[in-house]
């Protein structure tokens, strides 16, 4: 009994470590001063601003486009990539399983640096097509890892049978092998949208010409002190994201009940 | 099988973003000269010789070391976190490992810089310290601001991996060695904590590899005063423009973490084992 209840106690120490800075954030948002951690009294007017932010509304745009467009590209990519990469064998199959672990493994900075490099060699504007390139890239061996599994759990022979039965390739494709690898495919688009939406790094090395994300936005202005427009608009995202996985779970007990009834 | 060929434009995307961008580092790395102008440059090791001076040395030995620290110690905080997680029941265990989940949703910049408004001068902790009667501390601007920046960003990533294994565990196993007369200290030294290792050694590398090469959580927590070797490869390639000395710290850099991943793989005995992975 007393352990459990000192288990309970290490817990609610550990997650009050976890989200002490996040409820400091969210009752911040709520007040009428710009300094954080000095009480003042309860406003709105943050959220008010926050519409008329340009520049922060400029960042949530950026952000928000860059890892839309990572999570299709990436996953369009990743999905043939691992569908190759799964039929291939001997060598080469050990060189790009290899190689896609680099991006990994790689310190963030080092990705970030020598992307950098490249881009500079080809001459590329840097901005918004640089950032682009590089979160698809540091995003797709992620995609890749989430799908391979999946695909070794598939039956073998079933895209042969397919095939052998006057199925085209692409048919084979569209029809068999993507619905059996679709919750590796869905994984591996989520976690390239968050890779991408909480970058900081990557992008930060790999922007120019006054493009921003919201990360790079909040690095600026940490030293001169956040704009409280910005704790608005992250506790709106928060309270979204929340909503949404309410929803998912609310969806999802649904299904079991009716496959189990 | 026709499907091999579906691996070609990604490795023609491979060849283009991650050998051709490595190369060019190391190439970088082995030269000096005008960073813009490769006319210019010229072969020699003299970035290397550089960086195996007193200050370069001393920054990276300096970095190694806050790495480890954190990284032992959120091994200490979240092994236990794991083990009491993965013995709940189906549901309670799904919602805790989420409630890990969360606070990764809010930007984690922002959330190092919420520790500000706790740790500051005028902040809430010392606000609680001075109402209790004692003396303001010193709590920002340090190694500890730093570490404890690491800590909590990284201790979800040594939390996930080793209750993954930890929940996969067959219960039998232990209960057969309770059955065998080992008490629970034994059970856990001999049977748990063996096998839950794929998973510990996935927890430290995850930690290990984002605190030795962080430059964020230092200049946000850190003050001017704290230089990890993060922040000296930002400085080169963002201020100063040294480009080749910029390299050549991300090329030790590499070496350094490919070292210790060879070498903490090497108390790895199961490779193929996936179930360490976050995926």
């Amino acid at each position: 009994m007393v352990e459990k209840n000192l288990n309970k106690l290490y817990m609610a120490i550990i997650f009050l470590f976890l989200y002490a800075p996040i409820i400091i954030l969210i009752v911040f948002s709520f007040n009428d001063s710009k300094m954080i951690g000095n009480w003042n009294r309860f406003t709105l007017k943050w959220y008010i601003e926050l519409l008329r932010d340009r520049e922060v509304l400029k960042a949530l745009y950026n952000t928000i486009l860059i890892s839309i467009l990572t999570a299709i590209i990436s996953t369009v990519i990743g999905t043939i990539a691992a569908i190759g990469i799964y039929n291939m064998n001997g060598l080469g199959k050990r060189l790009i399983l290899n190689l896609n672990y680099i991006p990994v493994l790689n310190p963030d900075i080092v990705t970030a640096v020598s992307l950098m490099t490249l881009f500079r060699l080809f001459g590329f504007q840097f901005g918004l097509t640089t950032m682009l390139l590089s979160h698809i890239t540091f995003c797709l061996p992620y995609v890749i890892l989430s799908i391979l599994p999946k695909l070794k759990q598939m039956n073998k022979h079933l895209a042969e049978a397919a095939m052998d039965l006057g199925a085209t390739p692409s048919y084979t494709l569209r029809k068999v092998i993507i619905p059996e690898i679709r919750p590796g495919i869905i994984t591996g688009a989520l976690m390239a949208f968050t890779l991408s939406i909480d970058d900081f790094v990557i992008s930060f090395f790999n922007t120019g010409h006054g493009v921003s994300n919201l990360s790079i936005t909040i690095f600026s202005m940490a030293r001169r002190g956040i704009n409280p427009v910005i704790n608005a608009l992250s506790t709106l995202m928060f309270i979204g994201l929340i909503i949404l996985l309410l929803i998912i779970n609310k969806r999802a007990d649904k299904n079991t009940l009716k496959e189990r009834g | 099988m026709k499907f091999k060929r579906y691996s070609i434009p990604y490795s023609l995307w491979l060849l283009v973003f991650i050998v051709i961008p490595l190369v060019l580092v190391v190439y970088y790395a082995f030269t000096t000269g005008d960073s813009q102008d490769f006319s210019t440059f010229q072969f020699n090791m003299e970035n290397f010789k550089r960086f195996f001076t007193h200050i370069y040395t001393s920054v990276l030995l300096r970095s190694v070391n806050l790495a480890l620290v954190s990284t032992v110690l959120c091994l200490l905080l979240g092994y236990p976190i794991a083990f009491i997680i993965s013995k709940e029941k189906e549901k309670t265990r799904n919602i805790l490992i989420l409630f890990f989940v969360i606070p990764m949703w809010m930007n984690f910049l922002l959330r190092t810089y919420a520790w500000l408004a706790l740790l500051g001068k005028n902040g809430i902790i010392n606000i609680i310290i001075t109402k209790l009667g004692f003396q303001p501390l010193d709590l920002l601007y340090n190694d500890s601001a730093v570490l404890l920046g690491m800590v909590y960003n990284f201790l979800p990533f040594m939390v996930l991996p080793i209750y993954s294994v930890l929940v996969k565990l067959d219960p039998k196993l232990v209960e057969a060695a309770e059955d065998l007369g080992a008490n629970r200290i034994i059970t856990f030294l001999k049977v748990i904590f063996p096998l839950s290792l794929p998973g510990v050694i996935t927890g430290i590398s995850m930690v290990f590899i984002p605190a030795v090469s962080t430059f964020v959580i230092s200049s946000l927590l850190g003050g001017n005063k704290s230089n990890l070797i993060g922040n000296l490869i930002e400085q080169q390639f963002r201020y100063t423009g040294d480009w080749h000395f910029g390299s050549a710290m991300s090329i030790i850099l590499m070496i350094f973490i490919l070292l210790t991943m060879i070498f903490s793989y090497k108390f790895d005995k199961e490779k193929e084992g996936d179930g360490g992975g976050l995926w």
